[in-house]
């Protein structure tokens, strides 16, 4: 329960700071467009987050995820404007492909990172075919969900609230999740328990590929167009957002509620430098130490927990 | 003879072969487990019980023999699933739950049958009610992450786990090494429950290499030796001597006590407490499990050693007892397991000298008997006694004046243990000192001193002959007691 919770705690509590300060920076974000901007970039990068975390409980990592979203986007921005049935049988496949990339990674017994790797120049060359110049236009439907203005709340929040939810529901209360998790702290016993850890396995990416779909549609939302190269950069930033939300690259550690969080903040730490007025060529190098900073603090509590 | 044997068993299995590759794991084995009776299982490791439990339990296909299930023959049928369905249930020697998940959701993942809403508070209560029935005052809270807890709780939930019953009755419990973890008091009581689940009607497979366990425990005795059963008696028709015979491992002699050293030596190494020792001493942490003994190893070990470089000159090399956490590299060969703490003195001209590796790996097989025909074989390959002995000779061929031993010989064979202890006995004459914690009390009894810890500190100092089960005992339950 402790370790569980200190998971969450320190996450939870560096967002707090960092928005904390951002307010201070710049009282007018503290409002319901403030908040809207401030977060609104951040939904399809949780969804990608929340895809990352499902592979990393699987002891896996995917490299693919930013050229996969990237893919996703371009379909939405073509074919599912124009043709939606073709487009949402091509999103579908997608989904498949995922599922048996997760079931060849275990039947061949190799390593996530090589065939993530590979999959992601195969999703990059699909989505410079589909979409050779940035272009195409967000279906009408996803433009809508993406901007409606909910009461109280903006609606980055509540879309965030909503994917930690089912995120936490899916991966941490279900009975499926907590299988797949199992498969990340010890196959073999989940195996010999009777479980099908194929299966499972093949399930859990699906479950990833979808995530990563949503996301991809969601971006399209948001940017109105779409382009081959949109969401590359998502790969480190997922991978980074799952640990910086207390997950652990092995041993099936993992916080779907952490992950959401964790994205929100590496989103916030953009903007924050913004508020700084640093330039541009510094802001990469200054997320990265934000990452160190906050990864630091929770290594030090790790061990003292452990030391007790 | 009584009725329980005129039943037909449960499982049976007839003339059940295996092979991995050209070792010939099991050859031939005949075997029923009927309800009602308490199966002991000896031999030593490698003999072939781990093969044994594979097959009834489904995990692996005999390549000859047949498997008999309630009278009817199942052979190709036969798998972890079928064995499930049939009411058998595995505790594994090395421990196989996920460390990363709560208590409760361990029991989720090993009974199928517990899905629907709320099987997070039903796995819950179950654990609870049934951890309260075989090990009274646990203080184990089902939503604790199971990799929070000691190695004896989770021992104790993996065993409640098996014991736990989940849409299908359990009928029968293989218990591989199930008190390999669990101090004396805690071992008592599982033996009782043991004893309460055969009256109640089901049936239990006791492997274990405390004998005097099997012997207390069990209504019949099965003993393998070379992957043959050579003796199936009952188990009143052996004591420990001649079960010890059985398996064909020579009997123990009450080792010689030593002179006892002379306190005016300088300690090589202080530690908490009153913590020291000398030069050519065997230095025995004793006490009930998970009394503080593993933490003060670790402790003594990180004051000999830097965690910033990577000395040539180490002061203390480490026998880590949980094998699969922090003993054995599963990806490397035996060699490279063995020769992990050592690479600095095998390197010429920044390269490992292959050549010198080898010859340090061939030494040491020869001199702790590690059995395999090649060391370049994956360290998996071995079975958990040689594992453990490639973890010695990663040790002991250090040039460390000080061993750390944490409970090194869980789960290994007698033959083996006497091979380490002529090995340890010998070490130490030649002035290496060795600090080692055992929950077993013969190689407590081994030890020139023992520190006793209760409740994380040390109680009790007792050298030379005042080492004996009864001060030891008395020391770690004192306030238990009062």
């Amino acid at each position: 329960m402790r370790t569980d919770l200190l998971r969450v705690l320190v996450p939870a509590f560096s967002f707090a700071l960092l928005l904390g300060v951002v307010f201070w920076l710049q009282p007018r974000t503290m409002s319901y467009l403030g908040l809207n901007l401030l977060f609104n970039l951040a939904v399809p990068i949780a969804l990608a987050t929340i895809a990352q975390m499902i592979v990393i409980a699987l002891d896996d990592l995917d490299l693919s995820i930013g050229a996969f979203v990237s893919f996703c986007a371009c379909v939405t921005a073509t074919f599912l404007n124009d043709a939606p049935l073709v487009g949402a049988a091509i999103l579908l496949g997608a989904i498949g492909v995922y599922a048996l990339v997760g079931a060849v990674i275990w039947l061949r017994d190799l390593p996530s990172i090589v065939v993530s790797l590979g999959m992601s120049f195969v999703w990059s060359g699909l989505a410079v075919l589909i979409l050779p110049s940035p272009g195409g236009a967000a279906p009408e439907w996803v433009r809508a969900v993406m901007t409606v203005r909910p009461p109280v709340l903006p609606m980055a929040i509540v879309a965030s609230l909503a994917i930690a939810a089912v995120a936490h529901l899916v991966v941490m209360r279900s009975s499926f999740g907590t299988a797949l998790r199992g498969v990340g702290g010890n196959a073999r016993s989940m195996q010999r328990a009777g479980w099908s850890v194929l299966s499972l396995r093949a399930g859990a990416y699906a479950l990833a590929g979808l995530f990563g779909v949503m996301a991809g549609v969601a971006l399209v939302g948001l940017t109105t167009a779409a382009d081959a190269n949109i969401a590359l950069r998502y790969t480190l930033l997922t991978i980074a957002g799952v640990i910086l939300g207390g997950g652990e690259f092995n041993g099936g550690r993992v916080s779907a509620i952490g992950a959401v969080i964790g994205a929100l903040t590496l989103t916030l730490a953009a903007s924050f430098l913004t508020f700084l007025r640093l330039s541009n060529d510094w802001q990469i190098g200054a997320q990265g130490a934000i990452l160190i900073l906050v990864l630091a603090v929770r290594l030090v509590l790790n061990r003292r927990e452990s030391y007790r | 003879m009584n009725a329980a044997t005129e039943t037909v068993p449960l499982i049976e299995l007839r003339g059940a072969e295996k092979s991995y590759g050209a070792v010939r794991a099991l050859t031939g084995a005949d075997l029923a487990i009927r309800a009602g009776t308490c199966v002991g299982l000896v031999g030593h490791n490698g003999a072939g019980k781990s093969t044994l439990v594979g097959i009834l339990n489904g995990g692996v296909a005999p390549d000859r023999g047949a498997i008999v299930v309630d009278g009817v023959e199942r052979t190709g049928a036969h798998s972890i699933a079928a064995a499930r369905a049939a009411g058998l249930r595995c505790v594994f020697q090395e421990l196989s739950l996920c460390p990363n998940l709560t208590v409760a959701e361990n029991v989720r993942i090993l009974h199928a049958g517990l899905g629907g809403w709320g099987w997070r508070k039903r796995a819950g209560r179950l654990i609870v009610a049934e951890l309260d029935a075989i090990f009274p005052d646990h203080a184990i809270a089902p939503g604790r992450v199971l990799g929070d807890l000691s190695i004896s709780e989770r021992q104790m939930v993996e065993i409640a786990i098996a014991f736990l019953d989940v849409a299908a009755p359990v009928r029968a419990v293989i218990l591989d090494e199930p008190t390999s973890s669990l101090d004396g008091s805690r071992a008592a009581d599982l033996l009782a429950h043991v004893r309460r689940f055969v009256r109640r009607g089901g049936a239990v497979v006791f492997i274990s290499h405390i004998l005097s366990e099997v012997l207390s425990v069990t209504d019949r005795t099965v003993v393998m030796k070379d992957g043959r059963i050579v003796a199936d008696r009952p188990s009143t028709a052996f004591d420990v001597s001649s079960l010890v015979q059985a398996m064909g491992s020579v009997a123990r002699e009450s080792a010689a006590s030593r002179p006892l050293r002379s306190g005016a030596d300088a300690p090589i190494l202080e530690g908490p407490g009153d913590f020291k020792a000398r030069a050519g001493e065997i230095v025995g942490f004793a006490g009930l499990a998970g009394h503080g003994q593993s933490e003060a190893l670790r402790g003594l070990f990180r004051q000999g050693s830097s965690d910033w470089i990577a000395g040539h000159v180490t002061r203390a090399a480490f026998v880590a007892g949980d094998r699969q956490v922090d003993g054995v590299f599963p990806l490397w060969s035996i060699l490279w397991n063995a020769t992990a703490t050592v690479l600095p003195r095998l390197v010429r001209r920044g390269l490992i000298d292959r050549h010198a590796e080898a010859a340090f790996g061939l030494e040491w097989q020869a001199r702790i008997g590690i059995r395999t025909p090649d060391m370049a074989a994956p360290i998996l390959s071995l079975s958990g006694g040689n594992q453990q002995k490639a973890l010695f000779a990663r040790a002991l061929g250090s040039s460390a004046p000080v061993v750390l031993m944490d409970d090194p010989m869980r789960g290994v064979d007698v033959g083996t243990k006497q091979e380490v202890y002529l090995r340890l006995r010998a070490e130490a004459e030649a002035g290496r000192t060795f600090v080692w914690y055992s929950t077993e009390m013969d190689e407590i009894s081994l030890c020139d001193r023992v520190y006793v810890f209760r409740d994380r500190a040390i109680v009790a100092e007792f050298a030379g002959p005042d080492v004996t089960e009864a001060n030891v005992l008395a020391a770690s339950f004192r306030s238990a007691a009062a």
